[in-house]
């Protein structure tokens, strides 16, 4: 296959950044998306020229590290894949393609398609978390947790921190990312205790870091790569407006958290 | 001179060791615990559950990755599941039971007191793993469910779906945020260990890279833990994650750290065979799917039918016909060792021969499709969008790859290196799996070393040595720093013109034809030969383009392959001087005549050390001589 790549240029954060065009040939509709990137990259170095920069590790779709913009979508055209678990015989010989980083403003540009995503590590911080020192459980088996609820729990667990559902947002919301956390903690018995200061603070965390509000466009849950659905947005709201009116959390601001 | 290896194992009873050593252990006052700074070098499972359980207990933690977040490190992809003796399923599972399954899965080369310690630990993990809420599959009753793995004959693995290695590490990131969030924990994401400082004996820090701003920093601590991986990337084609390297672990190997069994890597059985030449990695299918799916390949050589044009009796199964009693369960090295020779007797299908069918038609008429889904649902999913081919339809065909090294950093039973106050954990350290990880126990050691056994022991630790007192702006920090500095704007400097890749791609067709599934003499003796060349090639023609001030992924990558061509040597060398076969590591010339591994206990029951002696010098080896008191060696069988 022979391909022209239309590629994010920019050198650093706040430096202004361009489109770059290549013509790739020799694609074998086998390789992964990133494997066409890496030949691009090969082709460069040969040149002289330096490499495009782009995230990636595991390229088993499951360490979230990949992050590119393809044809317009989050991780490219297939559903439910990331975008190095996309493969070349998902395009056409011939095709244009263009390849542009993650854009939100709490995702700034660090070089080329690389974006800096700590604001997530920072809403997980905020709450997303069970508080249990190593050492203090009681054994695995002493509380019993329903299937159906692990079954969920897991669903919303699978998240993989890729950033995708806030790229593809036209808000540039984080509230997938937020909710699936929340429901995954939230739903099983060793996260009720905390559900709603949780909610809370991961909230509030999510509001500060410059994150957009959601507006039922659902973008996100296309884009996601583990499908991760939206109604765990609409649990979350409840949860936060539940929260924030239970005498708990009254307490918990009297105590200076939540 | 040698190097002196105290293994510093408890005296008394096997079952009673660590409890007596926790008790021996000196302990830090809870007042105290603030004065002493603890860095940790890596956040996957190891790494994140000890920089969490450092930080719970008060100590001074900073903790650095090179990912941009803790939660990207490669024990996310371990899809399995973990290993743990609870005996839930009443089917005769015990502490000494898994001890005893590690210990012979190892081949009888890992160290007793360690394994038993582990499979003591093992079912602490999983109440503390289910308290931080990782979503573990449940029975309709609402206790844990369990599977079993290879290499056991109870059903003892816990497992979240396909993603047990996903949820226990999102289950110790989330603790290290906690503390990161409390304040007790400095991340350092997007920070590359470059090299360890050792002065007056003792480990005083690290000096590392800021991958965004290229600047070389230092940072003093009173102990330094590596939780850094393992190193099949020096295969190049591994199923490991694309930035795995060696460089921590090598490089603390320079400043005196012994590196133990480095001949000692896992080829996987169970894994997605390379389809182009392109291919930048190799992809890892469960070896759960080892509970349903059975292995075969035609009985006649070059049989190119599909595979459903075959009818039973003209198929192989050739693990259910050589192990009866443990079948398409065997441990990964049989099975992976069985695939090789029946590949090489031409029986291989697919593209270039090199794989064999993995089928659950038998499961799919037995439980069903949908049970089938429920149990494997993302794994088919996975080996359809990368092959093109349905999995329900036909069988997966799977070929063996290089997945977890059993090598690393000597440590002692306190999990420290040969360098006071550098202690290693996880796959970086040279463990407790001998020369044979069985399924599921990655994911154990890793949490074992991290949450149960290093808190305790590097306590013990500096409650002896005290702060260190050395600042980062000491000497020893400059002099180690500015190395660091030097050796970056070398590699800037070569005027060559190939990609740091490309050299990586020749080391690793190297190691993987010379050092693989199969080794003799010769053909390592040609490595020895080659990989110096390979390394002086590099040196002369790598081109790193760009600065050093920057994100430079290139920049990156050529550290790292620098490191792998060093590393390599004292791998091949080892394997060479392992004149036997055990576990992975199998010697053509040690043999029994139907092709099993042929171990050899009078003269190799021990852990290979090696020193680095400096560059351009041989390494020197010294041995730590393996008893086995409790589990008596034996020759592995699984018939």
């Amino acid at each position: 296959m022979n391909l022209t790549l239309h590629v994010w240029r920019q050198e650093g954060p706040g430096v202004p950044g361009r489109m770059e065009r290549h013509e790739v040939a020799g694609v074998s509709p086998d390789m992964s998306f990133l494997e066409m990137m890496d030949l691009v990259n090969e082709r460069l170095v040969r040149e002289g020229k330096e490499p495009v920069a782009f995230e990636h590790d595991c390229r088993e779709g499951i360490c979230g590290c990949c992050s590119m913009v393809v044809n317009g979508a989050a991780h490219g055209p297939k559903k439910a894949t990331t975008v190095c678990q996309l493969h070349m015989r998902t395009f056409k010989d011939g095709d244009t393609i263009t390849v542009e980083p993650w854009r939100a403003a709490a995702f700034p540009v660090v070089r080329d398609l690389v974006v800096d995503r700590s604001a997530l590590d920072r809403v997980i911080a905020a709450g997303g978390f069970v508080s249990v020192n190593t050492g203090s459980a009681p054994d695995g088996n002493a509380i019993p947790v329903p299937k159906e609820a692990a079954d969920v729990s897991m669903d919303a667990a699978a998240c993989i921190g890729c950033g995708a559902c806030v790229a593809a947002c036209p808000n540039a919301s984080a509230m997938l990312f937020t909710a699936a956390k929340v429901a995954h903690l939230n739903r099983l018995p060793q996260g009720v205790p905390e559900a709603a200061r949780r909610v809370r603070a991961m909230v509030e965390q999510m509001d500060a870091e410059g994150f957009g509000a959601c507006t039922n466009h659902y973008e996100c849950m296309e884009a996601c790569p583990k499908e991760i659905p939206v109604r765990f947005i609409a649990e979350m709201n409840r949860a936060w407006t539940k929260a924030s009116l239970s005498a708990e959390s009254a307490a918990a601001d009297k105590a200076g958290f939540g | 001179m040698a190097l002196r290896l105290d293994s510093k194992v408890p005296s008394g009873p096997m079952d009673r060791k660590w409890e007596k050593h926790k008790f021996d252990l000196k302990l830090v006052n809870p007042a105290n615990k603030r004065k002493f700074r603890v860095i940790v070098v890596g956040s996957g499972l190891a790494g994140a559950s000890a920089a969490a359980t450092l930080a719970e207990l008060g100590y001074l933690v900073d903790c650095f990755t090179f990912h941009d977040s803790a939660r990207r490190a490669h024990s996310i992809a371990a899809q399995g599941g973990i290993n743990a003796a609870k005996n839930y399923q009443n089917d005769g599972d015990s502490v000494h039971r898994l001890f005893y399954d590690t210990v012979k899965g190892g081949d009888f080369r890992a160290r007793e007191a360690n394994v038993h310690r582990l499979a003591e630990v093992s079912t602490a993990i999983i109440d503390q793993c289910v308290a931080q809420g990782v979503p573990f599959a449940r029975e309709y009753g609402g206790g844990l469910a369990n599977r079993s793995f290879g290499g056991a004959q109870v059903s003892r693995t816990f497992y979240a779906r396909g993603q047990t290695g996903q949820q226990l590490l999102l289950g110790a990131y989330q603790a290290l945020q906690r503390q990161v969030g409390a304040g007790k924990v400095t991340m350092h994401t997007r920070s590359e260990m470059l090299d360890v400082v050792v002065e007056g004996g003792r480990a005083r820090g690290i000096v590392t890279r800021d991958l965004v701003t290229g600047k070389i920093e230092s940072w003093a601590a009173d102990a330094v833990v590596l939780g850094t991986g393992g190193y099949s990337n020096v295969f190049f084609l591994s199923t490991n994650a694309k930035a795995c390297n060696v460089t921590a672990t090598w490089r603390a190997h320079r400043r005196g750290a012994g590196f133990a069994n480095p001949c000692f890597t896992q080829i996987h059985p169970t894994s997605i065979p390379v389809s182009n030449e392109h291919a930048s990695k190799t992809t890892l299918m469960s070896e759960s799917l080892r509970n349903d799916g059975r292995v075969w390949v035609p009985l006649k050589a070059g049989d190119r039918r599909a595979p459903d044009d075959v009818p039973d009796h003209e198929r192989d199964y050739y693990l259910e016909r050589r192990y009866p009693s443990f079948g398409n369960l065997v441990p990964r090295d049989v099975a992976s060792r069985a695939a090789k020779i029946v590949c090489d007797e031409g029986r291989g299908v697919g593209p270039g021969g090199r794989g064999v069918y993995l089928d659950f038609r038998d499961a799919i008429q037995r439980v069903g499709k949908d049970t089938i889904r429920q149990r494997y649902g993302n794994l088919f999913d996975m080996y359809a969008n990368i092959t093109g081919e349905d999995p329900y339809a036909v069988p997966m065909r799977i070929y063996p790859a290089p997945h977890y090294t059993m090598g690393g950093l000597w440590v002692d039973y306190d999990l420290m290196s040969t360098v006071p106050g550098l202690f290693v954990v996880g796959e970086a350290n040279f463990s407790d799996h001998g020369a044979n990880r069985l399924g599921a126990s990655a994911l154990m050691q890793g949490l074992a070393d991290g949450y149960f056994v290093l808190p305790y022991t590097i306590g013990g630790y500096l409650a002896g040595a005290g702060t260190s007192g050395l600042k980062a702006d000491a000497p020893a920090f400059l002099s180690v720093a500015k190395e660091c500095a030097e050796r970056t704007k070398r590699l800037l400097a070569v005027p060559g013109t190939r990609s740091p890749d490309s050299f990586h791609i020749e080391l690793g067709k190297v190691m993987w034809d010379e050092c693989g599934m199969a080794r003799n003499r010769t053909g390592l003796e040609r490595a020895l030969k080659k990989i110096p060349e390979i390394r002086e090639a590099f040196w002369k023609d790598v081109r790193v383009l760009g600065t050093g001030d920057r994100l430079n992924q290139n920049l990156e990558k050529a550290g790292r392959v620098a490191d792998f061509l060093e590393f390599a040597e004292v791998m091949v060398l080892d394997a060479l001087t392992r004149e036997e076969s055990c576990g992975g590591h199998f010697r053509e010339e040690h043999q029994t005549s139907e092709g099993e591994a042929l171990r050899n206990d009078k003269d190799f029951q021990h852990v290979a050390v090696w020193e680095w002696k400096g560059d351009g010098k041989a390494p020197e080896l010294t041995k730590e001589p393996l008893a086995f008191e409790v589990v008596h060696p034996s020759t592995r069988s699984y018939k």
